[in-house]
């Protein structure tokens, strides 16, 4: 139940909405109390999945690989929690108003639908069921994007769509050569007979193919160029649960089906992977240091720092897969916050272009000091959390003996500095051009800047046992036993289920073979 | 049959991605409902084909014996045509809504006015 309620209570929510008056002030009511519950279901999740390392539940009491399994091993558990607090922070500042227009199309019901799909792809064993969860996702954020007016919006929508339709396709026609070779798409059915198969044609054609549907949702090298045009342009709440969550999907979906059926697999896949996170990495920095305004500064450094999260994994050791998964976390908190701070500058001054843009700091000291955390954890400044999340990166990289990734990664990171030093300049420091437009920032929108400002904060005391957890999060990635032990061999709720007794009316002589399908 | 299943299932990727490449916005939208056909047949195809064999088990027996056609490709391309057709669906609303403020259906002209 503990693995359902992260998916029920978005759900619940979103109906709720839909249900309730359209007054704004309830909307914002219960989607804002929806969050809160789901943000407390996420967390005894991961309390529970730190405790027995997975958590397993067959839906419908159908056993694997026959039914829909959900499983949340502590990476997913923690990406579980952090949609929690992405999603509290996000409908905190509904209160400082939202379009009218908007929120009268669904703005609230759509965020919580897209929450439900984010977690979705993160519990979820199967991987048809995760295509399912990646379109809920999509859907509900296609249509955040398009409801809009102005035609840069409109244009970085059709971009947005286009190219996640396209890798839709590319996953399905994954999944299907998948099932054709296999006859499971159940995640950890397909890791036990994964080794035991004789032909192997596949292989590296399946591998290019999940590596490039995942690259364009996760925003790697060559598939990156619609984030940029895209991300800058909603509003800040919506760009902030782009940022923060989806891109962090295919991150996500790339650690997963790699750990499990590619480690071993082909070795050019896994080189390709780090030359194009190296590469991710230098185009996002040389990109931010091109651009003239904040949102698309961060749009572009959030791919570049893509790069950090992908370069653990092509290299697969623990200790740089670990040094990646803590990465991915302090990531999502920074990036969401500093989209969160364009929308208070916003609100300010109507513009985030960095040329009108300057005196914050002496109009706001405290908005500033604010905003002045997540700018400088990106930059990765001791003793920030970006700073640690690098550190565990290079002592990967350098342990595995990856000098020349070792080295990109601090020029990388150094890039992050000079781009965040600037922004800081030229927003905070320098004497303004324009006058400000409001006075005083709205409370609503500093808040949860402020919230995960010192969640930043927390991140960086209280790293000693998230870097504990990231390593157990690459020894779970790393020896897939345990997860398929989880899913397959009876987890925790398995001895609550049991097999069903009509299982055996369809096929008993595939109980021993379960994956002798027809062929 | 499964060869020409492959022919179709490649004549429509091949079509679709060039649609997908023209400048026009109809034919983008085309292309990608193309490619997604192309898709569900390349995923009917790839499960295997097993003709005149329904995966039902004989009355009074309680086992089936293979061959017999394989329900779960034949369920995926029903996710795969009902996701499909929504999100079709959604394209054509949001490319009527691009020609509505844009006053184009040119892709490269969308692409300059947002850059803007």
């Amino acid at each position: 139940m503990t693995l359902v309620l992260p998916l029920l209570v978005p759900l619940t929510t979103a109906v709720v909405l839909l249900l309730a008056p359209a007054r704004p002030l309830v909307q914002r009511g219960i989607a804002f109390a929806g969050s809160i519950v789901q943000l407390i279901c996420a967390l005894f999740l991961c309390r529970a999945a730190i405790l027995h390392g997975h958590v397993v539940t067959q839906l419908s009491g159908w056993p694997a690989p026959f039914g829909i399994t959900l499983v949340a091993d502590i990476l997913a558990a923690l990406l579980v929690v952090a949609v929690g607090i992405v999603a509290v922070a996000v409908t905190a500042t509904a209160f400082a108003g939202v379009d009218p227009r908007r929120e009268a199309y669904g703005y609230h019901p759509l965020f919580q639908i897209l929450f439900m799909g984010v977690s979705g792809a993160f519990v979820t064993g199967d991987l048809l069921n995760l295509y399912v969860w990646f379109e809920v996702m999509l859907v509900a954020s296609f249509v955040l994007m398009a409801l809009h007016r102005t035609n840069a919006q409109i244009a970085g929508a059709l971009k947005y769509v286009g190219i996640n339709l396209l890798a839709s396709a590319v996953l399905l026609t994954a999944l299907g050569l998948l099932y054709g070779d296999t006859g499971t798409l159940n995640m950890a059915d397909l890791a036990s007979i994964w080794p035991t198969r004789t032909a192997v044609t596949l292989d590296l054609v399946l591998a290019m193919l999940f590596l490039v549907a995942f690259g364009v949702k996760a925003a790697l090298f060559p598939l990156f160029f619609w984030l940029p045009a895209a991300y800058p342009t909603p509003p800040a709440p919506i760009g902030a649960v782009f940022a923060g969550l989806l891109t962090k999907v295919g991150v996500y979906a790339l650690l997963r089906v790699f750990s499990l059926l590619f480690m071993h697999g082909p070795p050019i896949v896994l080189s390709l992977l780090l030359w194009l996170s190296a590469a991710t990495m230098v185009a996002g920095l040389i990109g931010a240091l091109s651009q003239r305004d904040m949102r698309r500064i961060i749009a572009f450094n959030l791919v570049g720092h893509i790069g950090y999260t992908t370069v653990g994994l092509a290299i697969g050791t623990p200790l740089a897969l670990a040094g990646s998964v803590f990465y991915v976390l302090h990531h999502i908190l920074v990036i969401t916050n500093l989209f969160l701070v364009s929308g208070v500058i916003l609100q300010l001054r109507r513009t985030t272009a960095l040329d009108s843009l300057g005196s914050l700091y002496r109009d706001h000291p405290g908005t500033a000091l604010l905003a002045m955390v997540p700018l400088f954890s990106l930059a990765g400044l001791p003793p920030l959390s970006g700073f640690l999340g690098k550190l565990a990166i290079v002592q990967g990289t350098i342990a595995a003996e990856y000098y020349g990734i070792t080295a990109l990664v601090l020029v990388v990171g150094l890039l992050t500095l000079i781009s965040m030093a600037r922004l800081w300049d030229e927003m905070f420091a320098k004497p303004a051009t324009a006058p400000a437009v409001a006075r005083t920032p709205a409370r609503p929108l500093v808040w949860p800047v402020a919230g995960l400002t010192v969640l930043t904060l927390a991140m960086t005391l209280g790293a000693e046992p998230l870097v504990g957890l990231s390593r157990r999060v690459a020894e779970q990635l790393l020896q897939p036993g345990a997860y398929i032990q989880a899913v397959l061999g009876g987890g925790l709720n398995s001895s609550v289920y049991g097999p069903k007794p009509h299982m055996s009316l369809v096929a008993p002589q595939e109980a021993g073979t379960p994956h002798g399908h027809s062929r | 049959m499964e060869m020409l299943l492959a022919l179709v299932s490649g004549v429509l990727y091949a079509t679709g991605f060039y649609l997908m490449l023209r400048r026009r916005l109809a034919q983008l939208i085309i292309g990608l409902g193309l490619v997604s056909n192309g898709t569900n047949i390349l995923i009917f195809a790839a499960g295997g084909l097993t003709r005149y064999r329904p995966p039902i088990v004989p009355e009074g027996t309680l086992t089936i014996e293979p061959p017999f056609a394989d329900p779960m490709p034949q369920s995926i391309v029903l996710t795969a045509i009902v996701i499909g057709f929504g999100v079709l669906a959604f394209t054509l609303v949001l490319s009527h809504r691009v020609h509505q403020s844009l006053g184009t259906d040119d892709v490269d002209l969308v692409g300059t006015e947002g850059e803007r």
